[in-house]
């Protein structure tokens, strides 16, 4: 026996919008589809910027490379804003049970004061990174092409921001409240040899002007290589204090899970599309990734006295991501 | 630890300004090249009062149970038909009006806020416009989502993204977002900030969504009241804007006395489809758009531009103008529609006896006189077989892009033209608020994409109206044309007749 209730049948003219149906078919279609396939405008703009008037504000000539469809790039995780938001909630969910357990426990209050010392230089600072990090992916949304790629970077960059938060936050549980450790941290992110030549990179990407540049250098060579050393191959730095960090920074390691899922397959889609596309993005990969082993190498050599291997291990993970999308470096 | 803990305002400038950075490897005027060229001055970024204090955490926790609702909603209105629920199927043209005129500006807003969340130099407001950038895409695509089921069942909805980039009165709205998309980052601010989302927002987006709530349109409604909290934080995103330009160099007055007049009187062009919607599309009326613009223009806006004289800032020019022209705006747009029926995605009517007597009532100095006698010669002349159709093309204000139909202040029986000459070319507008903003950034306006001008011109689709529609994708004898007779109007006189079958 099933239970059966009783409908009335409203026949349907058409089960999705036109654009959809040229590109499937016309058949039902997804949230994730009708949210963002052609949902830029593409043509007949009235102005050029102000600001910048050798464009239209949407353009396809911002990047080097070229698509035949800036919605083959889609994102795999199939994120709009609803499913976007939901799955940070629930991940945030987590990081408020990890800060409430370290901080009923006093976990970081007891850690060692190297261990303290260590996560004071190595680890705050990295707020800052995702602020740049920020400031990127808002540029790449701003300044992208096709909603398919330019959504994420907005979902991205408020990924960032909470995560330069979260960063934050530790701080605060560190110097009791106070801020005194993220003051601190700026100046050590300002002036501390082991951080300048990651703070030149970054700053070097504000200027970068093709937009699917920046993308490369920021998805693949900040994230593989500055952010997976900090967050997967620092452990040692943080000694004693280590399965605490990874509790509170576990975000961090989901987000980059997830994230990369996403940026890996659009840099690969963009790469495979031309023999031209992919000399671009293997060069810019091959450029920025190798930069950002030379920045990361004093950063792992103060934290972890290792002369810089362990940043050499991130660029060579990196280098071998990089690979697997297709790119040659 | 000797030192204070925090206070919560502390706490937040820690979590947002104390990210920022002044660069050194690259120069700031390189990693910021956009906000100088406007004029603004900004002695002291930091004096910025962030309008609400809003971590991402607890951004994701409120907007996620705010996303969860509403589409436990909308979908619940899609299983059990709440399309048939409406109060006529004439009001499912005020949606299709929408999701074709507003929803792509929801969009243009979520890039436009981006770019302002890239690159004011500012930490504090960057970090908001950030999150306006997240909070329009939110209302682009729910609304999308929204309207989705729409689609399913009525005409002249499926082609959204391509008609707006197409369609003659879509490159209204367009070309306002146009404009303010490729201004600077400030005048951006200005004009969609300030003038658009504080000003503006309850004389258009609040029509559309209670008018949702009077014509049983559950779906939209829902959308609006989900809305309503990302509304209010723009709204003082876009007070504290102001405001802050103002405090930080008095030769900002100057600057931003031209913006707001100038997005005033574009948003008050604007705002004439709206106009239109508020008194002649919802089939149960909820307020006269003469009504609206006493209550939230003249009173509130009033007392918002009495707040901001301690500034020195004035209210708009051709506030005063725009305020008679409450009078006329929506009966004579309502005209331009009847008449270029045929090209637009959208039904017409004329309004029945009970319509046009609403219409008397509200509008006694005008609509006797004026317009309920066109009215009612158009209703004869459709009984006689005759219905006026207008087969020239129309010519367009080459600032608001409305066909010139707007008649001379004070005077409602002659057309108003102006002109201005610009490198050797004539250029024409409906008003002088349009002449104005023309004459003050010739070289911008003097690009416009005009649609007449391109269909004369052939780059739209041919020579003759079913090969513009054809171009528009806008399918002759269903999107376009009078409701009584439209493939709508079959349908839903099906649906209430009761003619459907059971399912399964």
């Amino acid at each position: 026996m099933t239970v059966q209730i009783k409908t009335l049948d409203y026949e349907p003219k058409r089960h999705t919008f036109g654009h959809i149906a040229r590109r499937f078919g016309d058949k039902p279609a997804s949230r994730y589809q009708e949210a963002t396939l052609d949902v830029q405008a593409t043509a007949n703009f009235h102005y050029k910027p102000l600001y910048e008037p050798e464009f239209w504000q949407y353009d396809q000539n911002k990047t080097a490379v070229k698509m035949a469809d800036w919605y083959k790039p889609l994102d795999p995780r199939q994120y709009y804003y609803a499913t976007y938001n939901i799955a940070r909630a629930n991940m945030n969910q987590a990081v408020e049970r990890s800060f409430a357990f370290v901080e009923e426990r006093g976990l970081l209050d007891k850690l060692a004061a190297a261990a303290r010392a260590n996560l004071q230089r190595g680890l705050l600072p990295l707020r800052h990174l995702h602020w740049g990090a920020n400031m990127n992916m808002t540029e790449i949304c701003q300044r992208g092409y096709g909603t398919a790629v330019t959504a994420p970077c907005i979902f991205s960059s408020g990924d960032h921001l909470g995560m330069a938060q979260i960063v934050s936050r530790i701080g605060l549980a560190l110097d009791g409240q106070t801020g005194a450790s993220l003051d601190a941290a700026k100046a050590v992110w300002m002036t501390d040899p082991a951080w300048q030549g990651v703070r030149k990179l970054i700053e070097d990407t504000f200027v970068e002007r093709d937009w699917f540049q920046l993308y490369v250098a920021q998805t693949l060579a900040v994230n593989g290589v500055i952010f997976d050393l900090a967050y997967k191959l620092s452990d040692a730095a943080w000694a004693d204090g280590a399965t605490t960090v990874a509790m509170l920074t576990e975000f961090m390691s989901d987000w980059r899970a997830e994230e990369s899922r996403w940026s890996d397959s659009v840099i690969k889609t963009v790469a495979a599309e031309s023999p031209d596309n992919k000399a671009l993005t293997s060069r810019w990969a091959k450029h920025w990734i190798d930069r950002a082993v030379e920045a990361a190498k004093p950063l792992s050599a103060a934290l972890l006295g290792d002369n810089g291997a362990a940043a050499e291990a991130a660029g060579e993970a990196t280098r071998a991501r990089a690979a697997t999308l297709g790119l040659t470096l | 630890m000797t030192a204070k803990k925090l206070g919560l305002k502390q706490r937040y400038a820690h979590m947002t300004r104390g990210l920022d950075w002044e660069t050194t490897y690259q120069p700031m005027d390189k990693v910021f090249p956009y906000d100088t060229f406007e004029g603004i001055k900004i002695r002291d970024w930091s004096q910025w009062e962030d309008p609400f204090r809003l971590t991402m955490d607890a951004y994701w926790k409120f907007q996620a149970e705010k996303e969860r609702k509403l589409y436990a909603v909308l979908d619940a209105f899609a299983q059990n038909n709440g399309q048939t629920n409406l109060s006529d199927g004439r009001y499912v043209n005020v949606v299709k009006l929408f999701l074709t005129g507003i929803s792509p500006e929801e969009y243009q807003a979520h890039r436009g806020f981006a770019f302002a969340g890239r690159h004011l130099r500012g930490v504090g407001p960057r970090v908001a416009a950030q999150m306006q950038s997240l909070d329009e895409l939110r209302h682009v695509q729910t609304q999308i989502h929204t309207i989705s089921h729409y689609n399913k069942y009525f005409d002249g909805i499926g082609e959204f993204p391509h008609m707006h980039d197409r369609v003659w009165y879509l490159s209204v709205p367009k070309s306002f977002f146009d404009d303010a998309r490729t201004a600077g980052p400030f005048e951006y601010m200005i004009a969609i900030g300030f003038a658009f989302e504080y000003l503006l927002t309850n004389l258009l987006f609040v029509p559309f969504m209670s008018g949702a709530a009077y014509n049983g349109d559950m779906s939209t409604v829902t959308f609006g009241f989900s809305a309503q909290s990302d509304e209010s934080r723009h709204m003082t995103l876009g007070i504290e804007v102001i405001k802050f330009l103002l405090e930080q160099h008095p030769d900002n007055l100057p600057i931003v006395q031209k913006w707001v007049d100038k997005w005033f009187w574009r948003g008050h062009r604007m705002l004439g489809l709206v106009a239109m919607m508020m008194d002649y599309m919802l089939p149960k009326k909820v307020m006269s758009w003469k009504e609206a613009w006493d209550i939230y223009f003249t009173e509130a806006g009033g007392s918002l531009f009495q707040d901001l004289a301690r500034y020195g800032l004035k209210v708009p020019k051709y506030a005063d103008v725009a305020t008679a022209e409450a009078e006329h705006i929506s009966h004579q747009n309502w005209a331009v529609f009847y008449q270029y029926t045929h090209a637009a995605a959208f039904h017409t009517w004329m309004p029945d006896k009970e319509h046009l007597d609403w219409l008397s009532e509200k509008y006694p100095n005008t609509f006797d006189k004026y317009y309920r006698p066109r009215w009612e010669m158009w209703a004869q002349m459709e009984k006689d077989g005759k219905r006026f159709y207008n087969m020239a093309l129309p010519q367009l204000c080459n600032t608001c892009q409305i066909p010139m139909a707007y008649t001379e202040p004070g005077d409602p029986t002659t057309i108003a033209f102006r002109e201005s000459r610009f490198n050797g070319d004539t250029y024409h507008f409906c008003s002088d608020g349009c002449k104005d903003i023309f004459d003050g950034e010739p070289e911008k306006f003097a690009q416009s994409w005009l649609p007449v001008h391109q269909i004369f011109q052939g780059a739209c689709g041919g020579p003759t109206v079913p090969d513009v529609l054809n171009w528009y994708r806008l399918n002759n004898g269903a999107d376009n044309l009078d409701y009584v007779g439209s493939p709508d109007e079959k349908l839903w006189n099906q649906w209430m007749a009761g003619a459907v079958k059971a399912a399964g």
